[in-house]
């Protein structure tokens, strides 16, 4: 049994966390979340020079780590700035689909993303799907020359920055189907996609995107007809691991942010701290980050597990972040006081970004239910 | 033991609803539902319409204008008016500065004030919290001190709700350093528009300006302001706080809440069914719901108690807590029902008066923004841990 980081692990730890401290300042994270692009081209740069975006791609895809605790890894750092940069979207997501299902032409795109000079998003949720991921309406209608497709994606994260959507469409089946899904690399200017972009809550970007007649060549289509889902789902798998592991890091930091309040701030003429009521309840904030953080390492050493495996592992972390999430911020707000209230506070931010990861990849009710059938029922 | 309104609770029920339908305008009640934030001109308006009818100031004694109704009939009120989504009576002059005068202004405050709060000639605004002073009321450093006429006030106010509508603000001034931190604090009212006093908004973690810092710089203030004795305001203060106290439960917001809640739960679906029919959401609904039963007939009974004559004490702490958490779990499921819609930040499209559509569903836009805000109340008012400290006091006598 061994819970140590590798000697590059660490050494990838140690570098991004002092290059995030450093570059990554409250002031600067104001400053991207106020842009549309919803990154600093400077700080998306330098995390390229680091490797940290190769770092959450595999060897033979051109990077050079790509497995579960690097993804982990990674993405604890980025939540302990709450930093807001779509590096879930461009590289786990849309990167990771390409490296799976991609041909070698649709491959080159990653070796620029790996460099930090390219953003993609994944236009797969629609407006009454949830978080069902079979769940896809938008139509491709094979034609001569291609495909037309019609339909409409809801909350695509990092739409309005990215120079290529990566669309799901049916080519096939009924509604709900597995089968039947494929994929397309869409670039953002294409005739009939329309973007309405808007900004989320806790930082970012992102756009409900309508696609009326998009016409697509047959080199748009991202491996086989119909064959989409296994991949997406395990995309979806190591996305859902990077923003549990995201969470982590902003819990971490709101319990620091707690920790030093109860220590400094007075009242009836001492530190609040010396209180037992809040003692105990900073106490069991810490014992359920405890908790989240063997979720995670659960998560990341089962990622790529066959699918079975995988996703009760999926289900069993995102669920238990979900209820730790709401726990750490809640409890950390309330113990703030007003003060906790207010948006010029640091802890707003990550209490914001942090509520707002249970809305992706399934919440924690969702992940209930997927626990139920896959290994109580 | 009789759990039915009497005929003539009854009948007053029939009366005020009679009223809501005839007079609670759409346009209120539709951004009252939305979540858009209301106006100074939407309050002015509600308040004239209900001082209309007499029924501004449901607490206050005939004599001071008031309808001077009992307990019951002020729980029967505010239920009907919160089940209807009326916008709530900005409390700061009626509940809370109108009692304090009644029972402890002068006459000529009395007589000049009193009216100008129900015509709606003032609005005030709660200069309680200093930064530092939080729930420690008693620790105010804002000062106050005598020269000739006037009092000189130094200092700064903070989470004054509305004070950028409010021309008037009721202060905890310290006029004496002298024993207790209790003794020696005062009780003031204050132009906003006497020079010296800048208003800062404070924007909260769901992007509304909805509470602002207050900063005295030798503001003169005559000593005609005055409240009562010097040194004796923490008497009043806290008969201000026992008057804030009512109606804490929130038993109406919360059922509003809920329907809110199980509507949307209705629309939404979730695996091609609607939401509400999913077991284990479903259930999250009825917990809370079951909760909220138990709570309104706990409050029933406070408020039956207190209709006969009984002061509420620390019931009314318990009532806080409990009703702080069933409609923070309320605001929590609605967020949870709107799914990935819960996400677009759409604080334009809850300004009234905004063109922008929101993203989404309509019921979706203020989900998060409402639940982020009512994180405030189990903080304001009295924190609920001061809350528990006052139980186990009061009650419990640890």
């Amino acid at each position: 049994m061994n819970f140590d980081l590798t000697d590059e692990r660490q050494m990838l730890q140690d570098g991004l966390r002092r290059y995030l401290a450093d570059a990554y300042t409250a002031e600067a994270r104001k400053k991207i979340e106020d842009d549309e692009a919803a990154f600093s081209p400077d700080i998306w740069t330098g995390l390229a020079e680091m490797g940290v975006i190769g770092a959450l791609f595999r060897e033979e895809d051109g990077g050079f780590a790509g497995e579960g605790f690097d993804i982990a890894l990674v993405f604890e750092e980025l939540g302990r700035i709450g930093a807001v940069d779509p590096l879930i979207d461009t590289a786990v997501l849309g990167g990771g689909l390409i490296a799976v299902l991609g041909t070698d032409a649709q491959k080159d795109v990653i070796e620029t993303v790996i460099a930090g000079g390219a953003h993609l998003a994944v236009a797969h949720g629609e407006p009454s799907s949830r978080f069902d991921m079979p769940r896809v309406e938008t139509t491709a209608t094979k034609g001569a020359d291609g495909y037309t497709l019609n339909g409409r994606k809801a909350i695509v994260v990092n739409a309005p920055s990215a120079e290529n959507l990566i669309v799901s469409a049916r080519t096939s089946g009924d509604i709900a189907d597995t089968d039947g899904i494929s994929l397309f690399i869409i670039p953002a200017d294409t005739d009939g996609m329309t973007l309405r972009s808007y900004p989320i809550v806790g930082g970012g970007h992102a756009a409900e995107v309508t696609l009326s007649d998009v016409s697509v060549p047959n080199e748009a289509m991202l491996g086989a007809e119909g064959a989409a889902y296994d991949a997406i789902s395990a995309m979806n798998a190591r996305a859902t691991l990077a923003i549990c592991a995201e969470a982590l890091g902003l819990m971490e930091s709101i319990k620091t942010l707690t920790n030093d309040y109860l220590k400094t701030r007075k009242q009836f003429g001492v530190p609040i701290g010396k209180f037992q009521a809040l003692q105990h309840r900073l106490a069991d904030v810490l014992i359920e980050i405890e908790q989240a953080r063997s979720a995670v390492i659960n998560l990341a050493g089962h990622v790529d597990a066959e699918p079975s495996v995988r996703d009760v592992h999926v289900s069993a972390t995102k669920n238990l972040i979900g209820l730790a999430a709401r726990l750490v911020v809640e409890e950390g707000i309330q113990m703030h006081g007003g003060i906790g209230m207010t948006n010029e506070y640091e802890l707003g931010h990550l209490a914001k970004r942090l509520t707002m990861i249970d809305h992706r990849f399934g919440d924690t009710d969702y992940h209930m239910e997927q626990f139920i059938k896959l290994a109580v029922a | 033991m009789d759990l039915n309104y009497t005929e003539a609770e009854i009948a007053f029920r029939d009366e005020v609803r009679a009223f809501i339908k005839a007079k609670l305008p759409d346009h209120l009640v539709d951004q009252s539902k939305l979540g858009t934030s209301l106006t100074k001109a939407d309050y002015e308006e509600w308040h004239a319409i209900l001082n209309a009818q007499g029924w501004l100031a449901p607490n206050w004694p005939k004599e001071f204008g008031g309808a001077a109704w009992n307990a019951v009939e002020r729980h029967i009120f505010e239920d009907e008016m919160t089940k209807a989504n009326a916008p709530r009576v900005v409390p700061f002059g009626l509940s809370m500065l109108g009692p304090v005068l009644q029972a402890f202004g002068s006459k000529e405050q009395q007589d000049y004030y009193l009216p100008r709060i129900l015509n709606g000639d003032d609005w005030w605004c709660q200069g309680y919290s200093e930064p530092g002073a939080g729930s420690d009321l008693a620790s105010v450093r804002t000062s106050a001190v005598r020269d000739g006429d006037h009092y000189i006030v130094n200092g700064q106010k903070t989470w004054t709700t509305l004070g950028q509508y409010a021309n008037k603000i009721f202060c905890l001034v310290r006029t004496s350093k002298e024993g207790k931190p209790q003794q020696g604090i005062s009780f003031l009212l204050i132009d906003m528009d006497t020079p010296g006093i800048e208003v800062r908004p404070i924007v909260l973690i769901d992007g509304t300006p909805e509470v602002n810092e207050v900063f005295f710089d030798n503001v003169k203030v005559p000593v005609e302001n005055l409240v009562g004795e010097e040194n004796k305001g923490w008497t009043y203060a806290k008969y201000l706080l026992t008057h804030e106290r009512t109606n804490i439960a929130g038993v109406g917001f919360a059922n509003a809440g809920l329907q809110n809640l199980k509507r949307i739960a209705r629309l939404e679906q979730s695996g091609g069914r609607p939401l509400i029919e999913n077991p284990h959401f479903a259930a999250r609904i009825a917990r809370v719901e079951m909760d909220l039963m138990a709570m309104s007939t706990t409050n029933l009974r406070v408020v039956s108690q207190a209709a006969a004559g009984q002061a509420p004490g620390a019931e009314s702490s318990m009532l806080k807590i409990k009703g702080t958490i069933i409609r923070q779990e309320i605001n929590a499921l609605t967020r949870n029902a709107v799914g990935p819609y819960a996400m677009p930040f759409a604080s334009e499209a809850l300004d009234e008066g905004s063109n922008e559509e929101p993203v989404g569903p309509d019921y979706a836009a203020p989900a998060t923004a409402q639940y982020l805000n009512n994180r405030k109340l189990s903080i304001f008012g009295g924190s609920n841990e001061i809350q528990r400290g006052i139980i186990t006091k009061a009650i419990l006598e640890l």
